[in-house]
């Protein structure tokens, strides 16, 4: 049931993830000073998140963690694109159907 | 093997077994940290919808952050996730001067981010860029709604930062039990337990670095 | 009447084994915290009775003779914060889910039980900080501090209250944290997931919808208090910012938030009805995922709050036919129940009475939120006494009758003694006329055009509110009586003994009060959930 408890991530393991995290992060920030248009914002997000889900696989163990973990994490974050983009359903069509009645 | 420590048994009266305790903690940890990838969600939404309404501002206000400290800051919150990762390593080997060393390392590299970010916020002072009443944004396009973008900033990174300084207590406090060999194979709960918040904390900034750095660097929305 | 007390209850129990402060204010025990709430949603519920009283003394007549225009917005939004965040989000899950859930998975205890003690203090600390508020002056926003009237001009104690409620959404929050590892992790040996008993299916529900939104409005207040307090205009137009932000962000939790107030009402149905018909739910697995697609579609429907606040069309179509479909699961509900009830042998007991009530009033209460869904019909009755009818008859009619209706099932189970049955089936009919006396005239009202939140009214709607505000007068009476009798049974009531009502659940396997760990041995669990013998139900039946 909890097997990963006996599960001993190998140092080497984290120092390479380590060291990929920070050659990513000087990279997003000298992209970032290069003009890619709206391409600046994906690229920026896209290195974001995969730096986040090294931290989450390797750090935080979850590629060795139950699948009832992975679906609470899942749940979360599925919850919090909800919320952003529900959100930004209303305000991206206020535009698109007039009133009734105007 | 003096420096392998091995715990009295932490089982708790209401758990049938060790393996249950642990699996109940480290489910009630995710679960914790779920609420806040949703208390921190708010606070991306309003980003969000300021940022589209008003990209002229937010371009120009992000300017005004300091890119290359924000990044190298970047790295000493990384550097502290992988001491805290390894400082889980040792603990779950009982392995109790490493425990201690690397729980110090991740304190001080903590410390360093807060001081840092203690730096910027005191040059935002300076320039008046904190919103209320004095507030200015020099030279910014739409200036009128650079305020939003200082909103967000403060309030992220006010946010973020809070959660650190919990986290610094809590680290002084696994110091503190570890130097009395409270850590070892059979229970480190609290230290993998916090080492999960520590990194949650850690990619709370992954994503704050660039929304809030690395908006329109290369000038090309002023064009 | 008996004049000479009940035999004491001598054996030893979570009641009688330590009786000093320390034990209990320090106490770890879920069912002894399970009391501590009770006392607190209790006093917190009487208080913001007294603010309704208020409410419906004013507005028996058309002129705002009792309270001015200021006075009456403070004691409606003091109502309002008191009646949704001190006594329903907590009432149910903190009180009945704690005490009963270990019992009825056969635990000795939640997952986390110190954690538990913290949420209770976290309650009372928020709820100091809203009482302070209320002591000071109150606030005059509504519960739901519209922007920017509660962060740039109104007068009241918006930071005291916001923070007040942003305290106690951690209760909730950490409430619903245990629940969801307890459930997952300490059931006894043998009790698969759909041999669950529906109560816990409807509280791992509600803790999903506590775990998942009381964070969002717990910033989206911080982001108030930041902006009363220190001016950093986040929903402040001359800045740019948008109030109909926070009202997204208000209600992206406040809508679920009625689901963690209805969801563990309908558990407590599903067991009385069971019990009372000495039958198993009709369509168990159907109202156990109805629960999570309550919480799950729940979470997609809070735009019906916005339709008429410059919302885009298109959204409001959206949310419009969401909101139909989120009526579904709680419909499938009703219908299993009432199958429940089919050939079965049913008892008219005072839980039933109360069950019976919950599925009258919410079946109103639910079907008036359909025409509040049609996006037409809001534009007419959107901040109408519509809109207040409709969501008394759930909260009240629903949430309330499923929690005195809780009360009143599991105090023999709690304190090991039995109430006088004559008085509590009155006080339930005297609360369910008076209910309806209250809260019907209002729908009439509101699609007459009376609108909310005002102290003054055209004379022509006098007839309907003096009825409403009679209707008031018998729903408090009836409310004050179980008060009465439930004390009173305490020293004096019968002693209950293990079952008294013929319960199939683990909780009724054990001692009346229990003892402290709950089970002397723990159950393996053998049989599928509700299993009445026959020999059982003719025992209690026949008396």
């Amino acid at each position: 049931m909890a097997e990963h408890t006996h599960h001993v991530v190998p140092k080497r393991v984290y120092f390479a993830v380590f060291a990929v995290l920070i050659v990513l992060t000087w990279v997003t920030a000298w992209v970032s000073t290069i003009d890619l248009g709206r391409l600046n914002l994906v690229v920026a997000l896209s290195i974001a998140l995969f730096k986040a889900s090294l931290v989450v696989f390797f750090f935080m163990h979850l590629a060795y963690a139950t699948k009832l973990t992975k679906m609470i994490l899942f749940s979360g974050i599925y919850w919090l694109i909800l919320l952003l983009f529900i959100t930004m359903e209303d305000i991206w069509t206020r535009g698109w159907m007039g009133v009734p009645g105007r | 093997m003096s420096t392998v420590s091995h715990p009295a048994s932490a089982l708790q009266h209401h758990f049938e077994n060790a393996e249950q305790q642990k699996d109940a903690s480290t489910i009630g940890m995710w679960v914790f940290l779920v609420t806040e990838i949703m208390f921190f969600g708010g606070l991306f939404l309003a980003y969000m919808v300021y940022r589209q309404a008003y990209p002229a501002a937010f371009a120009a206000a992000s300017n005004k952050t300091d890119l290359w400290l924000g990044a190298a800051n970047t790295t000493v919150l990384i550097g502290s996730s992988l001491t805290m990762a390894l400082a889980v390593h040792y603990a779950s080997l009982g392995r109790k001067n490493l425990i201690v060393l690397f729980l110090s390392l991740t304190l001080l590299l903590g410390g360093t981010f807060l001081g840092v970010k203690a730096v910027e916020y005191h040059d935002k002072w300076v320039h008046h860029e904190i919103p209320g009443a004095n507030f200015e944004c020099e030279g910014c396009a739409d200036a009128q709604h650079a305020t939003l973008f200082f909103a967000c900033y403060f309030g992220m990174t006010g946010l973020h930062a809070t959660h650190m300084v919990v986290g610094i207590f809590i680290i002084i406090f696994l110091i503190v039990k570890a130097r009395k060999g409270a850590y070892g194979p059979e229970w480190h709960t609290p230290v993998e337990m916090f080492g999960l918040y520590w990194h949650f904390v850690d990619i709370v900034w992954i994503f704050l670095f660039p929304l809030l750095y690395l908006i329109d660097r290369s000038g090309g929305l002023k064009g | 009447m008996i004049t000479a007390p009940s035999p004491v209850l001598t054996k030893t129990n979570y009641l009688n084994e330590d009786h000093s402060l320390k034990g209990w204010m320090l106490t770890k025990d879920h069912k002894r915290i399970g009391i501590l709430y009770l006392i607190g949603v209790t006093f917190f519920f009487m208080l913001g009775g007294m603010y309704a009283a208020l409410i419906r003394l004013e507005l028996l007549t058309p002129a705002g003779d009792l309270l001015e225009s200021n006075t009456y917005n403070k004691v409606f939004t003091m109502h309002g914060v008191l009646m949704v965040f001190l006594f329903l989000i907590p009432s149910i899950p903190a009180v009945l889910g704690n005490f009963l859930i270990p019992l009825m998975i056969g635990a000795k205890d939640v997952a986390f039980p110190r954690l538990n003690l913290l949420s209770y203090y976290i309650y009372v600390v928020g709820g100091l900080f809203i009482f302070t508020s209320l002591i000071l002056g109150g606030v005059d926003t509504g519960w739901t501090f519209y922007t920017p009237f509660s962060t740039s001009y109104s007068n009241g104690y918006v930071l005291t209250t916001g923070l007040g409620i942003f305290i106690a959404g951690f209760s909730s929050i950490l409430t619903g944290l245990n629940f969801i590892v307890t459930i997952h992790r300490m059931r006894a040996p043998g009790l698969t997931w759909f041999r669950l008993p529906l109560f816990v299916w409807a509280h791992y529900a509600t803790s999903m919808i506590q775990i998942l939104g009381t964070p969002v409005v717990a910033v989206t207040l911080f982001l108030v208090v930041l902006e009363r307090g220190l001016h950093i205009g986040f929903f402040d137009p001359a800045y740019g910012g948008d109030p109909v932000l926070f009202q997204h962000m208000f209600w992206f939790y406040s809508h679920p938030a009625v689901y963690i107030m209805i969801l563990p009402s309908m558990g407590v149905v599903s067991e009385i009805i069971s019990t009372f018909s000495s039958k198993k739910p009709f369509g168990y697995t159907f109202i156990a995922f109805s629960s999570l697609a309550i919480a799950v579609f729940g979470f997609l429907v809070w735009g019906h709050h916005l339709y008429v606040a410059s919302q885009s069309v298109y959204a409001g179509m959206v949310f419009s036919i969401l909101t139909y479909i989120v009526a579904i699961p709680s419909a499938i509900k009703i219908f299993n129940w009432i199958a429940t009830m089919y050939k079965g042998s049913v008892r008219i007991t005072t839980p039933m009475l109360y069950a019976f009530g919950f599925m009258g009033l919410f079946t109103v209460g639910g079907l008036t939120g359909l025409f509040l869904a049609s996006l037409g019909m809001d534009v007419h009755l959107t901040d109408t006494y519509f809109v207040v009818a409709h969501f008394h008859y759930v909260m009240v009619g629903g949430g309330i009758m499923g929690f005195l209706g809780g009360i009143h099932f599991w105090w023999p189970k709690m304190f090991g003694r039995m109430y006088p049955e004559g008085w509590s089936k009155l006080s339930a009919i005297m609360i369910f006329c008076g209910f309806n006396l209250t809260f019907f005239p209002q729908f009439l009202l509101g699609y007459m055009g009376m609108p909310r939140r005002y102290h003054v009214y055209p004379a022509e709607f006098q007839v309907f509110n003096t009825l409403s505000s009679a209707g008031a007068g018998l729903l408090g009476v009836g409310y004050f009586i179980p008060f009465i009798y439930l004390l009173w049974s305490l020293k004096y009531g019968r002693v209950a003994g293990d079952n008294p009502w013929g319960g199939s659940g683990l909780e009724w396997k054990t001692s009346s009060p229990p003892i402290h760990s709950n089970f002397e041995v723990t159950p393996v669990v053998t049989q599928e959930a509700y299993t009445y013998t026959t020999e059982e139900v003719s025992h209690h039946v026949n008396g």
